[in-house]
Order: C-alpha cells, then structure tokens, then sequence
C-alpha cells in the first residue's frame, strides 16, 4: 500500500508525519533541529529518501541539512553522517555558504534593491526560503533566498552557486522587501521542459527563464498593486506563492498580496480568478493532483490582522480554474480561529483520492484525503508551521 | 589548552557536548582561537564569523574573565587565565528572546 510522508517546517524545528495510504493513523516524528527555525523541507522526486532542509537562525545564520533516509538521519552535506570531516578528511562547511556571485565574469557586481524606505540598500545574505529538488537528477537542488536570489548545487548541497542573471536583471534596484523580507519563495521546475523555471520574489514579482536560468524575464503583466506608485508596473508586485498543475506547464495559479490571479500563457498575461472569495488577501494556493482546474486557497483578512475572517478557518476550492469558489469547513474550526497559513504551507499528495495538506501559525497541520471534502488534524500544537511538503511513497 | 564554550545550538551541530579544547600552534588570539574551532568543527563556519568578512555575526558575542571581547581586534591576545586553560573563552547567543 502507498504511504504519504508529511514534511513540517517550525519556527522551532522539522517534524515528519507518516501513514499509510488511509490517511488516518499518523506517526509523529521530531523536533529534529528543535530550536531552529526551518523555513522549509523537500524530497527529491527521483530519490524521495533524499531530503534537503533548511535550518536557519537569527543567531547562527543558515545551515544546510540532507537526509539519505527519509528523514531518519540528517547531516550537513559534505560532512558524513556522525563525523566532523569532508569524505577526503579535509573539513570544507561549504554546504551553508552562500555567497552572491558578484564576479565581472559570470556574475553582476553586486547590486542594491529598494529598501522599505525608497532608498537604495546593499543585497545582504539572510536565510534559505525555498528549496526545490530537480525531478531528474537528485544532486541538483535550487534554493530561494532572502535577499532574493536563486542559488544551485549541483553536487546534493554541498556548495552552492548563485544563478546571478536574475539578481542582475535590470529591474533590482526596484525589488523591495515585504513584511517578510525579500525573499525568494517560489521556484517550479518544468517537468517537461528542463531550461523552464519559474521564480517568484516578494516583492518584486514573478520572473521566468527559458534557458535553466541564464537569463529572466519579467512576467507581471495583468497584475495590478495599488501599494505601488505604478500599481501596473513590471515589477514591484508582492506575489505571495505560484503553483502550477506538472500537465499543464503553461497554466499557472497565483495568490498575491491581494488578487488570486491565473495565467495560460507561462505567465505572460495574468487575470483575476479572486470571483466570490470572502477575501481575495492570503498566501497559500495549490493545485489538486489530478484535476488541473482544481486549486484551492485560504483567504486571510488583511492588511493589518493577517488571521483568517470571522474567526472561520475556510480553505476555499475551485473547480473551475478559479472565479468560482466554494468554501471547505468540515472538520475545521469554524468559531474563536485565528490563525495564519504561511505561503509555503499547503501541498497536495498523489494518490487516487488526492489529499490536501496545511499548516496554520498555531502548530496545526490538517489533512483531507478526500480533496478538501473533510478535514482533520494529523497534529494540533506544534510551533507555528511554516511550510508544508507532501511525497507519496510506493 | 584553550578550553572553548559554546552556545547549545552550537554544540549541537558539532555533535559535542560541554566544553571544547583546542590546542593551538600560533599565538592565541580571538582570530587563532575561532579558526582553530573552525578546522576542527567545519560544520560552524559561517555560524559565528560571516564566510567571506570574518566578522562575528551581529548576535553573538565573546567573553573571557568577566570582559566582552565581542569588539576587540582579531589580533586581541586572549587574557593569561584563558591560555592558561584556568578560565573559558565563551561564545554566547545574545539574549534577544525568542
């Protein structure tokens, strides 16, 4: 029988919940790295045993960890398990370096972005946001950081290089940090076309390449933010997170700061799907795993309460591409709630009866294995989640 | 013997537990003594000196013998009691909450 494993991001260390198919008794497995915050875990689709994570600190600054065993057993790269040494005997602690590419050869000088001020400010190193995994080769990972760049590693996270074309787009002196930070939270992979990636930064929007990251576009065109001075500017948007059906590498789905936006053309056009939402405000969105014009959301009232309205915890689903929204509450708190479901916070599994996973500010993760039908709590008070992974295991 | 504490998080990654010992070959600075913790412990660089810079990471701090030496030259000699072995060189997390 297939097995799901849920990968649970704190601000005070990773969990790994596990069942079987049945989705109803979970074994709980954590605090790893208790005390740190860890913005985020993922498997690689090829090897799903090996898992990239990323253990940060305000004190300590970033840490790379990897599991070869599906969480069992953790180490930073480069380093064995259980052993201070590189493989060669040479201590290295490359794998938590990660240094903006500011050479004239492959790289930009080292740039400056808007601050939240207006005035220009130095790109500074904060932490890893994102990780994605490739689906082909499982040595290569990218990371999404804050300040917003794209690094790469092609030798399992061992050392990391930035991919500096997308920080030395013309546009950075006009990226500027949201409440957050400016980060990089969104990177897709195209399964079907390996030079595609998406990115998205907050805030500055979202950005694709066509040749593995060499060079980016801009593709902000249809949002609209009246918080900026040109609300329909080529950058600028305080895009939330992107998701993307792997069937449909052109359609893609997008939670902005306010706005749930779609776009069918790889991003170069985007309209508003927000329809009938409570509140078109959130973070989350995502894509069930075998109807593409399935998605779901969590509308969040904002600007100033960031916690979900009325005090209802409500993930909204549409089956139709958006536009059309019907609220998900069975099993879900519908009274005295008020919690927030950060970007990186749902994900979806793969099985017949596709599952639906979440995790709120208050340390609940809630799963339906029924696409969103019902809802129940796998745990209810684990710190604040960040992010949320799903693989489903033959 | 420099005899090094670290903070718990710190320990932690570099899989020790209580004080570290570092026999150094060079005089004992603040610069010798981190170094020596970093080639002994690669899993910390970057933990409390920036990669690239070396500076000390903005919330940590050093003391040895009842003084903060979090501002003092690399080149700072550390205090006879710390060389000596008599007294630690600390590495403390600045208490800012959390």
């Amino acid at each position: 029988m297939s097995k799901v494993r849920v990968l649970v991001g704190t601000r005070k260390g990773a969990f790994i919940l596990t069942a079987d198919g049945k989705r109803e008794k979970w074994a709980v497995s954590g605090p790893h790295f208790a005390g740190w915050e860890i913005y985020h875990l993922k498997g690689s689709p090829v090897d799903p045993n090996r898992i990239y994570c990323s253990q940060t600190s305000g004190w300590f600054g970033q840490i790379i960890q990897r599991s070869d065993d599906g969480g069992k057993t953790w180490f930073q790269p480069g380093t064995p398990p259980g052993e201070n040494k590189t493989p060669d005997g040479m201590p290295k602690g490359e794998s938590n370096k990660f240094k903006y590419d500011d050479s004239s050869e492959t790289g930009k000088p080292l740039t400056t972005h808007q601050w939240y001020d207006g005035t220009q400010h130095p790109w500074e190193f904060k932490r890893v946001w994102h990780l994605e995994p490739s689906h082909t080769d499982p040595n290569l990972v990218y990371a999404g950081v804050e300040d917003a760049a794209l690094f790469k590693s092609t030798d399992g996270g061992q050392n990391w290089h930035e991919l500096s074309a997308l920080r030395g787009h013309g546009t950075g002196p006009k990226w500027q940090p949201g409440a957050g930070g400016m980060c990089l939270h969104t990177i897709i992979l195209d399964r079907k076309n390996p030079n595609r990636i998406y990115i998205a930064i907050s805030a500055a929007g979202a950005f694709r390449s066509d040749d593995a990251g060499k060079t980016w576009k801009p593709i902000n065109q249809g949002l609209v933010s009246q918080y900026i001075p040109d609300p329909n500017a080529e950058v600028g948007h305080c895009v939330h997170h992107v998701a993307m059906h792997p069937s449909r590498p052109d359609t893609l789905f997008m939670q902005k700061h306010w706005d749930v936006m779609r776009s069918d053309n790889a991003g170069d056009r985007w309209h508003e799907v927000s329809g009938n939402l409570p509140t078109d405000f959130g973070f989350v969105i995502d894509v069930h795993a075998h109807e593409p014009e399935t998605i779901y959301v969590a509308p969040i009232k904002s600007d100033s309460e960031h916690f979900v309205p009325d005090g209802k915890l409500r993930v909204y689903r549409s089956r139709s591409g958006g536009n059309e929204w019907e609220p998900l509450t069975k099993g879900l708190p519908q009274s005295d709630c008020y919690v927030n479901i950060l970007r990186d916070a749902m994900a979806v599994d793969w099985l017949d009866s596709c599952g639906v996973y979440f995790g709120t500010t208050g340390g609940q993760v809630y799963a339906s294995s029924n696409a969103g039908d019902s809802w129940a709590p796998i745990v209810r008070d684990l710190p604040a989640v960040l992010s949320v992974e799903v693989q489903t295991l033959p | 013997m420099i005899r090094v504490v670290l903070p718990a998080h710190l320990r932690t990654l570099a899989h020790v537990n209580g004080e570290v010992t570092l026999e150094l070959a060079v005089p004992p600075t603040l610069r010798s003594v981190l170094d020596e913790l970093e080639a002994r412990y690669p899993m910390l660089r970057g933990t409390i000196r920036d990669h690239d810079t070396l500076q000390r990471r903005a919330f940590l701090r050093f003391f040895a013998c009842a003084e903060d030496l979090s501002h003092e030259s690399p080149d700072t000699l550390l205090p006879p009691e710390v060389v000596a072995g008599t007294e630690p060189f600390l590495i403390i997390g600045a208490i800012a909450g959390g």
